[in-house]
Parts: structure tokens; sequence; C-alpha cells
């Protein structure tokens, strides 16, 4: 039997910038985690990953990562999505710069 | 210091130019990401974390002052004001935007520096000894042939898609400060019989997930069959590598499964066969790089000024006995700029930094600077007349740390503040060991150790090869460090040796100072170095320090 699916977010990174972004319900791409879409169904998870693969000229290495619903909108789960949100520890640069409440 | 020619430049010029429009066509969504992906890392530009990273080349670690100062500008111009130095002595940009790459590029070609073959599966930077033309203990400097290999190398038709990455390393010394055996071939100049200079060939070496100490493949051979032996070994393996297998495609594994002396008997055979077709051009071009290398015109002067300081100043006196190495020339040292101010990032200099290190280079190095494996800077060649003002201006600049060698002197790899490929984070983990070591004030107690962090099993860190190796690991979603103890990266390189459990985040530092704690009881005088000391004791002390009395007796260690 598989796994139980997770929910998760569409996520890439932004091909001209470089950074962390996200895809929304409404088919745009945010650079919050926060506003991304939750997906709860595996398939409809299935249709966004496609429809963020065909979108070559916006982001690039589109995948699903999970997520989890926070008081504010999706929230990361492992570390590494975590980091992704803020930008490196090491240095106050990357969205944690950009976005001071992110 | 070797200057492009004309065709350098226009090669480099050209590549530039190419690289220019893919970035454009990819944009403009002429290219997809999977056919622009490979253009972009053979120019050096990787997609990380955060963002894009752009991988410079500097062949050997050799700098002047204007190729210092151009990295700097192209930190302020294109990224954050800062570089990062990395264990194969190339700089990375950690923010670069795709657009703006072209002009980066450009703006290390003005100055003979690029990006290429700074990934991908190809030959890539060629390094040395980061002493090299400078050291004491030195036969030849080792940078003419290394800038040999660079040229043969780069763009080479037949290795442009080898089964995996190839590094080279060389050394002109019987002290290896290149790691030589943990690369696919390792060069150590070596004299025969009659005193002739050659190469003692090393192959097979290799970090990452399947750790190796590279073998002798030939333990002599003459410079002038350097390069069409060096042809043979990659050739060999390009026919015999593992292309099925990612994991198993390095030279490492080709020579593990084969056999030294199977894989030998095919490099010599291959040898054999192309050896006539180098007909000395090879040679003729190598006597003008020589030329290129020759010393600078060392100075005669007296050294009171050096003298008068190192008496009276008790903070000079330990930044010299630290940071300085001995130099070939009379009244000359070898300075090491140290990159790890405990709480800063190891390998990391602003542009700032970089102009004040090009400026000392310029007015008291004879203009030349290195990157070291370790990731600090080198002023290779400076008077001991000079060095109290050189130490000034380095301690204006933040870069008068007095701890080569030492405890807080670690090699990090950026881990997972900024790598993609990274399981866990290494950089903090480094600072805070550094802190600590500081806080205790301990470091010329403990004197020389190694401590080096990779954030994942890939080992750009070269944790295996540490005194004391770290490696994080992503253990159920929480970041996990191991301990390694006993590796070595010099001539007597080994790989060193699991102690148990790994430590959590907030746990590793702790454990590091427990281990530390261990050597100062154990050691018999102070002379006795931690390496010294675990090789006369074993592991068994130290898995006490780390995991308690119960690890020893079959009990149960605590859960990683």
């Amino acid at each position: 039997m598989s796994r139980r699916f997770t929910p998760k977010v569409v996520t890439g990174n932004d091909l001209r910038e470089g950074d962390v972004i996200y895809l929304t319900a409404d088919d745009r791409w945010t650079r919050h985690h926060h506003e991304a879409e939750l997906i709860d169904d595996e398939a409809h998870a299935e249709i966004r990953l496609i429809l963020a693969s065909q979108q070559t000229g916006k982001v690039v290495g589109p995948y699903l990562a999970d997520a989890r619903a926070g008081a504010n909108g999706p929230e990361p789960v492992h570390f590494r999505e975590a980091f992704r949100t803020r930008g490196p520890s090491n240095y106050f640069h990357g969205k944690q710069a950009a976005q001071p409440d992110a | 210091m070797y200057t492009y020619n004309e065709f350098d430049e226009g090669f480099v010029r050209t590549r530039v130019a190419q690289f220019r429009q893919q970035v454009e066509r990819r944009l403009d969504g002429s290219l997809t990401e999977d056919e622009f992906r490979p253009l972009r890392l053979m120019n050096g530009v990787y997609l990380q974390l955060h963002a894009y990273m752009l991988r410079v080349a500097i062949p050997y670690g050799t700098l002047d002052s204007a190729k210092m100062r151009q990295l700097a500008y192209l930190a302020e111009r294109w990224d954050k004001g800062y570089g990062h130095f990395t264990t194969r002595q190339n700089i990375q940009y950690n923010w670069p935007k795709l657009p703006d790459v072209p002009d980066m590029l450009d703006a290390l070609a003005d100055v003979d520096m690029h990006a290429i073959q700074t990934s991908g599966n190809t030959i890539r930077n060629v390094t040395a000894d980061h002493f090299a033309g400078a050291s004491a203990d030195e036969i030849e400097d080792p940078r003419p042939i290394a800038e040999l290999l660079r040229q043969w190398s780069t763009d080479h038709p037949e290795f442009q898609f080898l089964p995996r990455k190839f590094k080279i390393a060389v050394t002109g010394s019987p002290n290896d400060r290149a790691v030589t055996r943990s690369h696919d071939i390792g060069l150590r100049m070596v004299r025969n019989a009659t005193g002739e200079p050659g190469f003692e060939v090393l192959v097979g070496g290799g970090l990452g997930r399947t750790p190796m100490i590279g073998q002798v493949i030939r333990d002599f051979l003459p410079k002038a069959d350097l390069l069409p032996y060096c042809e043979a070994i990659v050739s060999a393996w390009n026919t015999f590598g593992r292309r099925d297998n990612k994991f198993k495609a390095r030279i490492k594994i080709t020579v593990h499964e084969m056999g030294i002396d199977a894989f030998r008997d095919i490099v010599e055979a291959r040898f054999a066969e192309i050896r006539p077709e180098f007909s000395g051009v090879d040679q003729a071009l190598l006597a003008s790089i020589e030329a290129e290398f020759a010393p600078p015109a060392f100075r005669t002067a007296a050294t009171d000024a050096f003298d008068a300081r190192y008496a009276s100043d008790p903070v000079f006196r330990a930044w010299a006995d630290t940071n300085l190495a001995r130099h070939r020339a009379e009244g000359y040292a070898i300075a090491t700029i140290s990159l790890k101010t405990p709480g800063e990032t190891p390998g990391d200099a602003t542009a700032d930094q970089m102009r004040v290190m090009a400026d000392l280079a310029e007015r008291y190095g004879h203009d030349e600077l290195r990157i070291s494996h370790e990731q600090n800077v080198i002023l290779p060649h400076v008077h001991r007349a000079d060095l109290p003002a050189i130490y000034d201006a380095l301690k204006a600049a933040g870069l008068a740390t007095a701890n080569v060698g030492l405890a807080s002197d670690i090699i990090a790899c950026p881990g997972m503040d900024y790598c993609a490929l990274a399981t866990a984070r290494s950089i903090p983990v480094a600072q805070q060991i550094a802190l600590r070591f500081e806080e205790l004030q301990l470091e010329h107690e403990i004197g020389e150790i190694k401590i080096k962090i990779s954030g994942c099993i890939n080992a750009c860190g070269h944790h295996h090869v540490g005194h004391i190796g770290i490696l994080g690991l992503d253990r159920a979603g929480v970041e996990n460090y191991q301990i390694t103890l006993g590796g070595d990266h010099t001539e007597t390189a080994a790989i060193g040796e699991r102690t148990g459990p790994g430590f959590a985040y907030d746990e590793i530092v702790p454990a590091i100072e427990r281990l530390i704690d261990a050597y100062l009881d154990l050691r018999d005088g102070q002379d006795e170095t931690f390496i010294e000391t675990y090789r006369r004791l074993g592991m068994a002390p130290f898995k006490v320090a780390l995991y308690g009395e119960e690890a020893q007796t079959g009990g149960r260690a605590r859960a990683a």
C-alpha cells in the first residue's frame, strides 16, 4: 500500500533572480511561503506540478515540498524548506532581509 | 604569474560571448532548463538554495593584486559585497542574478580569469600547494606544471564528457599541503636516484561517499612524460569508468574494482600508444610557462624592525609564531592571512578585505597572493622587515587573527546555508566551535589540530581527512552530526574513523569540547599533538569522552 499523501506546496527557483518562489492557488508565483497553495490532494498536486513545470520561463526545478497549515497560511515541515523561506544563517541576506515578517 | 596570450584571451572572450547568447536564449524561452543547465554548468553557474552561485577558478590558487581587486569589484558590483574562498582554491559568489553573469565573466576576462570547467564532468581547476614557489622545503615550483595541465585540460575535446568530474592536485614539496592523496590524480614531486626531479603519480584518491587514499601508479615519472601520462590515465578511465552508476563513476571506483595493477597495465599500454604523439610541443610550452614563474627578485634587508616588534609586542609575536612559515629566501617569510576570525564564516572575505590584501601584496609581497585549500589567503613572499606594517594593516581590516593550524582554523563547506546538495548546516557549527575555543582561550594550549566540517556526504569540507571530522546529515528530518577521528590530509594521509552515533545540532559543540578536553588530559606532554595522541591511544578514550563509560562496556550509547 502506498504511503498516505501529506500536504504539499509547489516550489522552485525564479529563473532570473534565482530566489525561492511558490505557486499560489490563483496561478501566481509568490516569494512568501504562507501565500502558497496548500495542496491536500495527491492528484491535484500532480496537476499543479505539471502546470508549474510548463512555466519554464519563470521557474527552475519546480517540485512538491511538504507543508502544513499554519495561522497565516502554509508553513514548511522540513528544516531545509524552513531555511529556504528565510535565507542563510550566517548573514542577514535573502528572504529574511527582504521581508522581516517571513 | 602566467599572463594570457592572444589565444587564451580570444578563447575566454569567445566563451563569454557564447554564454551571453545562451543566457539570452534561456531568458527568451528559446532554451529549456534541460538544454541550458549543462551550458551554465560549463561556465561555473550553479543554482543553489537561495540563488544562483558563480564559481570562479583561481588556477593553482595564485592571484596578483589586479585579480584580487577585480574579485572585490565583482563582489561589490554584482553580489553582496563578499566572496567565499573554497577548499579547491576557487572563489564563489553566492548571490548573482542570471542576467548579470555574462557581465561578471567579461569582467573576469579583463584580468585573465574565468569560470570554465569549475563544474560538470570535466577536469576541474588544478590545485597546488599554496606555498608553491616560496616554501623552504620545495624541490621545484609546481605551478608551471599546473598551468600546463590547465591549458591541456581546458576544452580538451576527448575529456568534455567524462564519466564524472576529475580533480588533479600537484605539489613540489615532500610535505604535502595540497591533499594530493585524495585527488583523482595526485602529483608529488620527488627526485630519482640521480637527483633528477620528476613525479610520484597517485591515482584513485577521493573523499565523498566512498573515501579512498590515492595509490601509487608510477613511483617516478620524468617531467617530460607528465602530460601524456596524465592523458593516458584520464583516457583509460574515460573508457572503463562506470557511466552506468553516478555513485561509482569516479576513477577511485574504477581503480578499486579493477585493482591498481590491472589499471596500471591499461594506463601504461595507452601511454605507450600516445607518447610518440607528444613531439615536444608540450615541453616547449612548459619552458615558456616556467619563464613566467621565475622567482621574484628577493631583496636583502635588515630584519631589525621585525625583531624589535617581535620582542616588544606579545600580540604581534603570537601572530608571527602562528601565521608565518619558513621561506626559501633569507630574510623572507610566508604569511598566512586567516579568514577564520571566530564567529565569522570560514573562507569569506569582504570586498574591502580583498582590496587590503591586494594592496599589501602589491606593496610588500612581490604582487603575489595565494588561496589555500584551507580557505585562507597567503602572502607568499614578504620580507620580515615589512611584517610589522603588514600586520598593522591586517589588524585594521580584521584580518590579523592568529589561529592558523589551530582549533578555530576550521574548514567548512557552505552547507545548507547555501548549497542545494547539503543535508545539514556547516557554517554555524564552525562559527560556534571557533567562538567556544576563543572564549576558553585554550587554542594555543591545544596546539595543532585540524577540524573539518562537511554539510553532506560529498565531503567538500574534507571531513574525512580532518583530525576531527564532522559530517552533517539529515536524520529523520533533523540535523545530525557524525564525528570521525584520525584523518590526515598530508603525505601520511588517512581516512578518519567514525566514533559512533551522531550528535544533534545543539550537542555537537559540547561534544567537540569533550574530545579536546580528553586530549588535554591524555596527551604525553605539551608537544604531543591531538593526532599523535589519537594515534598512540586509539579511539577508545575519545569514545568514552563522547559517549560515557557505558559505550565501552556494551551499554547503549546515546540515541542519535
